[in-house]
Parts: structure tokens; C-alpha cells; sequence
């Protein structure tokens, strides 16, 4: 990882010049909103892709804006992405930072220059002075919704498999915490916990060895629909059977459109919401603040869904599935 | 002269797996006398010097300075402290330093250097030793009898007592000798031991006080070098009279049959290396030789003629058809086999077993999808095991578990294995002891009768007069003059490099 | 008692043993074997189980490790022999097995039919090689060091599998295609077993029925002298690399197939790294010369082995790595020489008492 690092941050030392010379002024002197939309790379993730094609439907002429999108997974580019933005005088600067730390210097500048920031989907480390609103996901909000909807199945016990994502990021720590909670505090049994890093195949290779070693579970808690399609596998091949109903229940995240179709043919139990569709909040506040009105919050927390196999519709799916 | 023992080893025993490399050995050490350790390869003269500087722990024995007593030596670096400087065969210096941090190197007294003191503490060294290079010349840059002069200041410069010197001269030139020499001799009087070992009987008697000799690991005797004869010296080495050697005027090689047409022509070759275009041509049978100083070109001319650097220009024939050679595979198709000089860097394949190496030129030969099958390779290896005699306990053995001598028999064995037409040996007898060199003539000579022809290169010149029917003098990397017949005399030769005109 | 002569022949056994270097894998296997019996012996139970569609299937944690450890011991072979010949390692085949999943499933997302297998069977595995010569060129023309070379693909390559695909996830309908992750009908052995296999089978091959373990060898252990004797260093170095990325490309088509999914980012994680664990878990140099591909092979499987005992034991998964470190470090210190050394002289003197008495 850390020569990947280092060799990102050596390539990106190339490109700046490059980017610097890239973007020209764009026009201004109409009435357009000018917002400069800083995100990361849209081939990181489905959910990714997700969000940035919500905010290109949001952020057009039509809608009264004038938006430049600029896209990266390093921070320091971001950052130069940033001070570009800055010297154009955009009115907004939206920002989903790749790294929490390191952007004090340039919201100050912002500041300085009258350009309003907000933050969106993902948090950093600055002064909460620097920028008007932050719109993120509630991660431990969203591992409550989950832990709730399965506190009422009310089985009579529950020994869970937990499959955790990348440990130390934002979403295994939100989305375990919920569990590990409520476990302790209702006596669950957690049979497996360990990290599979996001992937499917090592989820599988998880359960696998919980089946090999004959450990009794009903419950596989999967911080993401990769993973919990891994632990599907293994639960196929040694026969045990899951979804509504059936032995065992298989819970994911992020609402992949393939996973929602897992919950439609009553495979899986439940999906947790990560919502990408933020354009919506981000337009709703940028008009308030244009308005001269006050946000009663500064941190604005998504509206994030949990679908249940037994109630989900092909609607649902339609509408909040993440991907093709 | 100082009859103070300096160093005394007694009853040193040192075995390897399958191999009693030493046993139960005296040696006596005088201060101020320069000592001769001679014996074949394989006698067990490395192993002595290798247990004497801490390389290899000993099996039984002691070792004893004056002042110390039993002194135990775990470790080059203990050796140095104790007084036991070594300049090894293989100079294991960092090319990449300079002169002076080489001399200096990892024996700073304080932390921080101070690169000027060091470059003209080196300097004055230097000059002191009559060697000349710069301190601030980077040692890879300096030629390999300049390194070793280096690395025998380094030595020097540690306040030594005991000095050895491993094979020092075998890649220097006559004139680099003379001024070793001179150094040897210069330590001498500041009362410093030296243990001299090298294959050269001249330069044995030409500076040593005492000569041990060493055979199959075990002490065969200490004598004054004035009171011993050099055929004496050679039998007590050999441990047999040895007829081969007795009587030089034997040895006049068979002039090649000057109507047999030529195996290989070449006109104006020349390679990157920088050898002045030149025209060569062997005949079927012929031994014959480059002759030159160190740096004259003529291990340069070899290789361009087997395509071992990049060949710049020329034509090249044959058996008469112009054929295309660029690159080793190239000459080996038209039946061509180089043993090269540095057998270390370039001949041999260190870690592959005595079999691999041996096979490894005609098994290429072959082709990659028709590799010798277990029991053939087996057979190949064994029959030129057998023929050369190369000493290894099994055809499985890493050859560089062997000693010089049979490692270079390993590179012949896969060349003759190939049936070559043309054999180029370059330094086929480099640092091996003299039986092995007298077999190693004698085959030559034996495979020109058959019909091979051969390219020999040594730096002695009266094994180059021994072996070949026709020299070739290079010099300044350029084809000078060919002698034949009645000029092939010591004289006309060091008179031809020189730069004189044969008579 | 032993008569002297049976002795002397178990010794003799016991030291060819000792010099071997698979006794390397095969001590740390008997390690881990041991310390699982002693914990659980159920451990290696093995039973015939039916899958949810009724198909018998084997499983067990054996069975689990053979079928998991498949994508790491194919990926050893290459590894080996790119170690072998260039003296480096290849840090890019995690990347690369990404790229080659990607293909395999751009290729069969939109295919109607099963026919669509094996050309992008045969598709990943060309580009695969081609990749691998991308790297091996920089190694073998360009003179770059291996790690260097392939930081190249190892930076790009995941940005690559995801361009492949859009970013999107492909939908396999092929019905056929995860039998190659998982089972072939009637057949209770996971299908990756019989590719490892069929791949060590032409490895082995390959090497008995070519030269290319003599050049391989010659090349990594002296380039000039090789040169001396008609190789061509470049273009074995080259093909060493070509047959590594082969190696990736058919582990990529493995991993996909397991899921019929992918994810570009952690696919084949890090798996470089266990690849170059397994090699020198082998009793391998990691500065090329001599090799044995058998020791790779086993290398691999321990390391599964190691990973299924921990998942078995409920060991964190993050402190996987750490315990990888520890065989490192076991593995680096005991090949040291002066450890070595050090040993010998140790067996030799507990030895020598024990003979003594015997004689006496």
C-alpha cells in the first residue's frame, strides 16, 4: 500500500502542471449558481458511479447552476482541484474529500475569498467554522437501522457470523459498533467476527471455515452485499439453506441492484441503505443559504433506508438499487 | 636476519563435508622473512589461510602469536586485530568507492570522516608504496593490478604483522610484479611476516626465504627456498617425479600443417571494446596463441571472434563459407567453444551442479526442447570427470564448492564436450597448480593432433612458447606482429611487446 | 537396536532430508498440522455433504485449503520462475488477476451461449501473457528491477479491470462457468484443485521435457556466463515473465468464476505477497539461481493453511498479516548462514555424545 502510495503521489506530482494549464475560465456573468464540485474518482465504487451521475442530473444549467466537476482519489490533487476553484471565484465549493486531513489551508483561503464550502458524503478534520454544512452518512445509524430490524425477528437465539469490512474505515466502525452494542446488551452470541476487507471471496473463505468447524450460526451480519454474497456461497455448498424462512439469515449494505434482487427472490433478509443520492440535500441547502436563510444543522444526515426481503418491491429495486 | 616467530599454527585439522581439507598441519611464521605456502590445488593452502584469518572456524589445532599466546580467531575482522592482514585471490574490495575510502574503509577511529584527511593519508600511502592512482579514483575504474595494489595498502596501512598474500600476481603484469616486489620486500625489512602463495615458481624464488609445502591437506615440509631445488620443489608438490615438466627442450610443439586449409578466417574484425580492426585466420590442427601485456586487447580479440562483445564490424568465414557470428550461439553453431578469462564472472555457473556445468554448452547446442535425459547427462559428466580427473566427491556437487583448478577443468570438460573445431582458451592455466597445467598443455596439444584447432592465451610466456606453433603479438589493443617457427624465442617475444620488430 | 548399517542408512536418509530444501515447507505444514490436532482433531475431517441442490459434495477444512489454496499455488509456479531467472519479484499479478477477471467476465457478460468459455478462457490468458511481457520487456530490454518494472501495473492495473467493465458490475448467465470456481457436475472435488493440479502437471512438464529449468537457473544464477554459453538472458528472463502472467491470467479466471462477480479493488488482495511468501517459504532464493517448483507449490498451500487456521481459530483477519510476518522472520533468520552454522554445529554436538554412548 505504501509504495502505491507513494508512486500515486509521485504520478500526481506530474499531472498537476498539467491540470493547472487544463481547466479554463469558465463563463460567468450570468445568473448561474458557479459551484465547483470536487469528488472522488467514479470508477472507485458502483456506489460511486451512483453518486456522481445523481449530481450531474442535479447540477445543470436548467437547475440554475453553473458546475465544473473535477475528479480524484488523492487528496493532494484534490486539494490543487481546490485552489483552482478558488481563484475562479466560484459561489460553492462541494466537496467529497479523499483524506480527512490537510485541508485547514485551503477552506481558509475559501473563506477568505467568500467561497462557500459543504461538504458532502464524507467528513474531514477542520475547523467546523470553515465550511456551512456538512451533508454525510449516519454509518452507526445506519448498523442501528440493521440492528433493529433484526432485534424484531426475535428469534429465540442468535449466534451471528460478523463479517467486517476494511477495519478502521468509517463504515466497519459505524456498522459493528451497532452490532457489538446490542449483542452485549441483549446477550447475543457472535460466533465469527473478522474482516474480510470488502471481499467476497475472503467472506467466503470465513464462513467456510465456521461451517468446517461446525459452529452453529443463524445470522450472517455482512457489512457490505460483496461479502455477503461470499458468505451466500458457502452457506449454498454445505446446503444450508437462507433468506425469508429458511435456517439462516444473511444481512448486507450499500443496496447493490443485484443484492436488492437477492432480497426480491427472498435470499437475503435485509439491506442497509448507503445513499449516494445526495444531490437533492446538497440543492436544498445551497437554495437555503442563497435565500439568506439559517441551517438549523450543520451536519445534515441522509435519509437512509434499511429494505426488508418481505416487504421490498421491484419499484425498490428500480428505484434505489446501485447499478446496472 | 630476525629469527622472532611472528605466528605459529600447530596441528591445524579443518574437514568439509566429505573432504579432510586439512590435517594436523604445522606452520612457523618468522618476522621479517617473506614465506612461500605452495601445493596443488586442493592441498589445502585457502583452507590454511582461511582458518588462519577466522573465514573457517578450526576443527582441532592452535594458533599462537608472540605477546598473545593462543590466539582464537573467529572472524576477519578479529584477524585484523590481532595483526593478520589478508589480500585474497578475488580483491574484496566496493568498487564503487573510492581509492582512498577503500583503504579507509570501516576503520575509522571516530564516527565522522573527514574526507580530506582521509584522501591525503592515502595520498602519502600511495606514494610511499609506489602505487600508482589516485585517492579520489574510483576503484572500479582502476585496472585489477591497481586494485590489488590498493587492497595491499589497505593491508599495509593496518600496522600488520603478519601479511599473506593469496595468489596476488596472477592477474598482473611482469612490470606490476616487479613492483609488488619491491613492496614485499620494502615490508620485509619493517619485520613483517609474509605468507606469499601463488603458483609461479619464478616469482617463489625470486623473493621467498622459506617455502611450506602443503599436499592433500597435510604438511609435507618447511625448506630454505636457497637450499631447494625447483624440480625438487615441483615433485615434493606433486609427490612424483615428474617427467613432464623436466626438460623443457622437449616440449617444442608440432608446426601445423601449412597446407591444411583454414577452419576460421576473419578480416578486419573489430568489437565495442575498442580492438583495432585485424585479420586473423587458424588452420585445421594449429595451436595458436595472443600474446600481450595486460590490456593489450588480446583477451578483446578472442571475444570478438566468438561474438562475446558486440562485434562492430569484419567478415568472418568458415571452412571457407562467410558465415555471420554476433553472438555466442552463433559461433557455438559453427562449432566454435571459448573458455574465458575470468572464470568466476564468466565460466562458471556457481550454484548448478558439476553435471549441469558440464553439459550446459552442448545441452544450448542441442535445443530447449531436447534436453539430455538424467542417465545421458550422467554419462557426459562422468566421462569428462573421469578424462580431466576433476577432484569433486560427486557429479551433484555445487562446482563452486570446488577449487579453482577443477572449476576451470568443469568449463574445459564442457567445451571438449561440444567437439568444437575451434577452441579459444583464455587463461586456461590462470592461478592452477602446475600438474594441472602440464595436463592441461598436454591436452591441448593432444586434441591439435587430432585435428582440433586451438587459441591460447597465457601470461607465461614459456607456456605460450611450450604450447603454440604461432603467436600472435598484440599490443595497445592492436594485431602487431605474428612470430613463427625460429622467432618463437623469449627474446624476439619480449623484444615484439616491447615494441621492437622481430629479428 | 539398530544394527550400525540401518543406522547409517537412516542417517544418511535424515541428512539428504535435512539439505533438501522442501524440508522448509514441509516442516512449517507438520507444524501447523500438529498444532491443529492438538487443538481441534476434527480438524481434518472430511465428509461427503450435499450442496443446496442436492449434488454430494466433499468439504471439510482440508478440502476448504486444497480449493482455496488453488489461485496461490498456480501463481507460485510462475513466481518461481520469475524469481528464478530475474533475481526479483513481480508485485503486479494481484492486479493482474484483476484485469484478467474483468476480461474473462467482459467476455461472457455478453455472451448468450456456454460456447463463450473457453475463448475468454483462452482471450484472458493471451492478454495476461501479453501484460506479463510488458513486464518481463521492462525487466529483460529495459534492465529495470523486477519490483520497479511491475509497480507499473501493480499502480494501473486495478484502474484497468475497472475500465474493462465501465466500473459495472457484469452479469454472468453462463450456467457452466462456475463450475470452474466450484464443481463440475458429479464430481465432489472443487474444480480448482484439478486446474492447480493440471497446471503443476504442465509446469513439471515443461521443465523435465524442456531446458528451461537448466536456463532458467543459469540465467538467475550468472547472467554473463550464460550469455558465454549461447543463452539469451533477455528473452528467458522474458519468458519467465510471459508464463507468470499465463499464471495470473488462468487465477483470474479461477476467482471469477468462484463468484461469477468481481470487485476491482480488493480481488486477489495482497495475493501477491503470499506468492512471494510461498517462493520463499520454498527454501527459494529471492535472488534467483536455483529453484524447485514442488517446494513453491507446498509453500503456497501452508500459507493457505496458515490463513484457514486462523479463520478456524477466530484470529482477528487483520492479524493475519502479522502472523505471516512471524513466518518471515522464522524463515529469513533460519536461512541465515550464521544460523545455519550455528545449528549444524549444535546437531552435531548433541550427535556426537549420543554416539559416543552408543559405542560404549
Amino acid at each position: 500500500m505504501n509504495v502505491r502510495g507513494f508512486f500515486s503521489a509521485a504520478l500526481s506530482a506530474l499531472i498537476f502542471p498539467a491540470v493547472l494549464s487544463g481547466c479554463g475560465q469558465s463563463g460567468s456573468g450570468s445568473d448561474l449558481i458557479r459551484v465547483g464540485i470536487i469528488n472522488n474518482d467514479p470508477n472507485e465504487s458502483g456506489y460511486r458511479t451512483a453518486n456522481v451521475n445523481d449530481l450531474k442530473k442535479t447540477f445543470t444549467k436548467e437547475n440554475g447552476y453553473d458546475a465544473d466537476f473535477k475528479y480524484s482519489m488523492k487528496n493532494d490533487e484534490q486539494i490543487a482541484f481546490a485552489q483552482k476553484f478558488i481563484q475562479d471565484e466560484v459561489d460553492y465549493l462541494l466537496l467529497s474529500a479523499a483524506d480527512t486531513a490537510g485541508w485547514d489551508t485551503v477552506l481558509q483561503d475559501a473563506k477568505t475569498a467568500g467561497v462557500k464550502v459543504i461538504l458532502f458524503d464524507r467528513i474531514i478534520d477542520a475547523p467546523d467554522d470553515l465550511y456551512e454544512a456538512s451533508i454525510v452518512s449516519d454509518m452507526v445509524k445506519e448498523g442501528e437501522t440493521a440492528v433493529e430490524w433484526l432485534k424484531n425477528q426475535k428469534l429465540d437465539q442468535y449466534e451471528i457470523i460478523h463479517i467486517q469490512g476494511h477495519l478502521g474505515s468509517a463504515a466497519q466502525k459505524g456498522r459493528s459498533e451497532a452490532l457489538e452494542k446490542t449483542a452485549k446488551e441483549l446477550g447475543w452470541t457472535i460466533v465469527t467476527q473478522q474482516s474480510a476487507d470488502w471481499s467476497t471471496e475472503t467472506a467466503q473463505q470465513i464462513v467456510q471455515a465456521s461451517i468446517d468447524a461446525k459452529k452453529q450460526f443463524n445470522v450472517i451480519y455482512a457489512e457490505n452485499d460483496d461479502m455477503a454474497k461470499g458468505a451466500a456461497a458457502a452457506l449454498d455448498k454445505a446446503n444450508i439453506s437462507h433468506g425469508v424462512g429458511k435456517d439462516v439469515i444473511i444481512m448486507g449494505f450499500d443496496c447493490n441492484k443485484w443484492a436488492l434482487e437477492k432480497l426480491l427472490a427472498q435470499e437475503w433478509n435485509y439491506d442497509g441503505q448507503c445513499n449516494p443520492f445526495q444531490s437533492g440535500y446538497l440543492d436544498d441547502t445551497i437554495k437555503k443559504l442563497e435565500n439568506g436563510e439559517t441551517l438549523k444543522e450543520k451536519t445534515i444526515y441522509l435519509d437512509e433506508k434499511g429494505f426488508d426481503a418481505a416487504t421490498i418491491t421491484q419499484a425498490d429495486v428500480e428505484k434505489y438499487g446501485i447499478g446496472s | 636476519m630476525q629469527e622472532e616467530t611472528v605466528l605459529e599454527m600447530r596441528g591445524i585439522s579443518k574437514a568439509f563435508p566429505g573432504v579432510q581439507a586439512l590435517q594436523n598441519v604445522d606452520f612457523r611464521l618468522r618476522a621479517g622473512e617473506i614465506h612461500a605456502l605452495m601445493g596443488e590445488n586442493g592441498a589445502g593452502k585457502s583452507t590454511l589461510i582461511k582458518v588462519l584469518t577466522g573465514v573457517y572456524p578450526l576443527d582441532s589445532g592452535e594458533i599462537r602469536m608472540p605477546g598473545k599466546g593462543t590466539v582464537q580467531i573467529h572472524s576477519p575482522q578479529q584477524a585484523q586485530k590481532v595483526g593478520i592482514s589478508t589480500v585474497y585471490q578475488e580483491i574484496p574490495l566496493c568498487p564503487n568507492l573510492t581509492v582512498a575510502e577503500n583503504i579507509f574503509l570501516g576503520r575509522q577511529k571516530s564516527r565522522f570522516v573527514s574526507f580530506r584527511r582521509m584522501n591525503r593519508d592515502a595520498q602519502a600511502l600511495l606514494q610511499s608504496l609506489g602505487i600508482r592512482a589516485e585517492p579520489t579514483q574510483q576503484l572500479a575504474d582502476c585496472s585489477i593490478a591497481v586494485q590489488q595494489m590498493v587492497a595491499i595498502a589497505r593491508a599495509v596501512d593496518m600496522e600488520c604483522r603478519v601479511l599473506i598474500l593469496d595468489e596476488p600476481t596472477s592477474s598482473l603484469g611482469e612490470n606490476e610484479v616487479q613492483k609488488l616486489f619491491e613492496l614485499m620486500r620494502q615490508l620485509k625489512k619493517r619485520g613483517v611476516g609474509i605468507i606469499f602463495v601463488t603458483h609461479f615458481l619464478d616469482q617463489v624464488y625470486a623473493v621467498c626465504d622459506r617455502i611450506t609445502v602443503l599436499r592433500d591437506g597435510r604438511l609435507v615440509g618447511e625448506f630454505e627456498a636457497a637450499s631447494l631445488p625447483r624440480v625438487q620443489l615441483v615433485s615434493k608438490m606433486l609427490g612424483k617425479e615428474l617427467d613432464d615438466l623436466s626438460d623443457p627442450a622437449d616440449d617444442i610443439p608440432p608446426a601445423a600443417d601449412e597446407t591444411a586449409e583454414p577452419v576460421y578466417e576473419a578480416n578486419g574484425l573489430c568489437s565495442d571494446q575498442g580492438i583495432i580492426p585485424f585479420d586473423f585466420s587458424v588452420r585445421r590442427g594449429e595451436v595458436n596463441g595472443f600474446i600481450g601485456l595486460l590490456g593489450s586487447g588480446r583477451s578483446e580479440a578472442v571475444r570478438a571472434i566468438f561474438g562475446a562483445d558486440k562485434v562492430t564490424g569484419g567478415t568472418v568465414r568458415v571452412n571457407g563459407k562467410p558465415v555471420r557470428i554476433t553472438k555466442p550461439y552463433e559461433a557455438m553453431q559453427q562449432g566454435i567453444g571459448y573458455l574465458p578469462e575470468d572464470r568466476k564472472r564468466d565460466g562458471i555457473i556457481g550454484d548448478l551442479s558439476v553435471r549441469e556445468n558440464i553439459i550446459l554448452a552442448l545441452q544450448v547446442k542441442k535445443g530447449f526442447f531436447k534436453p539430455f535425459s538424467k542417465a545421458e547427462a550422467q554419462q557426459f559428466a562422468d566421462e569428462y570427470i573421469r578424462l580431466l580427473g576433476i577432484k569433486t566427491a560427486s557429479a551433484d556437487t555445487p562446482v563452486k564448492a570446488l577449487s579453482g583448478g577443477n572449476q576451470q577443468k568443469v568449463i574445459l570438460g564442457r567445451w571438449l564436450l561440444t567437439h568444437p573445431k575451434y577452441l579459444i582458451l583464455d587463461e586456461p592455466t590462470r592461478g592452477i597448480d602446475i600438474g594441472t597445467k602440464a595436463e592441461i598443455q598436454k591436452l591441448v596439444r593432444k586434441l591439435a593432433s587430432e585435428g582440433m584447432s586451438v587459441t591460447f592465451i597465457s601470461s607465461e610466456t614459456d607456456e605460450m612458447l611450450r604450447t603454440c606453433s604461432r603467436l600472435l603479438v598484440m599490443r595497445d589493443r592492436r594485431l602487431s606482429v605474428e612470430l613463427t617457427g625460429s622467432q618463437l624465442t623469449q627474446n624476439t617475444i619480449f623484444n615484439t611487446i616491447a615494441g621492437g620488430d622481430p629479428e | 537396536m539398530n544394527t550400525p548399517s540401518s543406522a547409517a542408512a537412516q542417517d544418511s536418509l535424515f541428512t539428504r532430508l535435512r539439505r533438501h530444501q522442501i524440508l522448509i515447507p514441509l516442516a512449517a505444514l507438520l507444524l501447523l498440522a500438529l498444532f491443529n490436532l492438538i487443538i481441534d482433531p476434527s480438524f481434518f475431517s472430511i465428509s461427503l455433504r450435499p450442496n443446496n441442490e442436492g449434488v454430494l459434495l466433499l468439504s471439510g477444512n482440508l478440502i476448504s485449503i486444497l480449493d482455496y489454496g488453488s489461485e496461490l499455488a498456480i501463481l507460485a509456479l510462475g513466481m518461481t520462475l520469475v524469481t528464478a531467472a530475474s533475481g526479483g519479484q513481480d508485485i503486479s499479478v494481484g492486479a493482474l488477476i484483476a484485469i484478467s477477471g474483468s476480461i474473462t467476465l467482459r467476455i461472457l457478460s455478453g455472451a448468450q451461449s456456454d460456447a463463450m468459455i473457453l475463448p475468454a478462457f483462452l482471450i484472458t490468458c493471451a492478454a495476461a501473457m501479453l501484460f506479463g511481457a510488458f513486464n518481463g520487456s521492462l525487466v529483460a530490454f529495459f534492465r529495470i528491477q523486477p519490483m520497479i518494472a511491475t509497480l507499473i501495473l501493480f499502480t494501473a492495473g486495478r484502474s484497468v479491470a475497472a475500465w474493462i467493465n465501465h466500473n459495472e458490475q457484469p452479469f454472468v448467465s453462463s450456467e457452466r462457468f462456475p463450475y470452474f470456481g466450484g464443481y463440475l457436475p458429479g464430481i465432489p472435488v472443487p474444480t480448482p484443485l484439478f486446474i492447480a493440479l493440471f497446471c503443476f502437471l504442465v509446469t513439471w512438464l515443461l521443465l523435465k521435457f524442456t531446458n528451461l529449468g537448466l536456463y532458467v537457473q543459469a540465467v538467475g544464477i550468472n547472467e554473463k556466463a550464460s550469455r558465454l554459453n549461447g543463452l539469451n538472458p533477455a528473452w528467458i528472463k522474458l519468458s519467465a515473465f510471459v508464463l507468470l502472467g499465463l499464471c495470473a491470467g488462468v487465477a483470474g479466471f479461477i476467482k471469477v468464476s468462484r463468484t461469477a462477480s468481481i470487485n476491482y479493488s480488493v480481488i486477489a488482495n495482497n495475493i501477491e505477497m503470499d506468492a512471494i511468501l510461498a517462493v520463499a517459504l520454498g527454501g527459494n532464493s529471492l535472488s534467483g539461481g536455483k529453484f524447485n517448483i514442488g517446494a513453491s507449490v507446498l509453500g503456497a498451500y501452508v500459507i493457505q493453511f496458515l490463513t484457514t487456521t486462523l479463520f478456524t481459530l477466530n484470529v482477528q483477519s487483520d492479524s493475519v498479516s502479522a502472523y505471516k510476518a512471524v513466518v518471515v522472520i522464522i524463515l529469513v533468520v533460519c536461512s541465515a548462514p550464521t544460523v545455519r552454522e550455528k545449528l549444524a554445529a549444535l546437531l552435531k554436538k548433541r550427535r556426537a555424545p549420543k554416539q559416543a554412548g552408543q559405542s560404549a
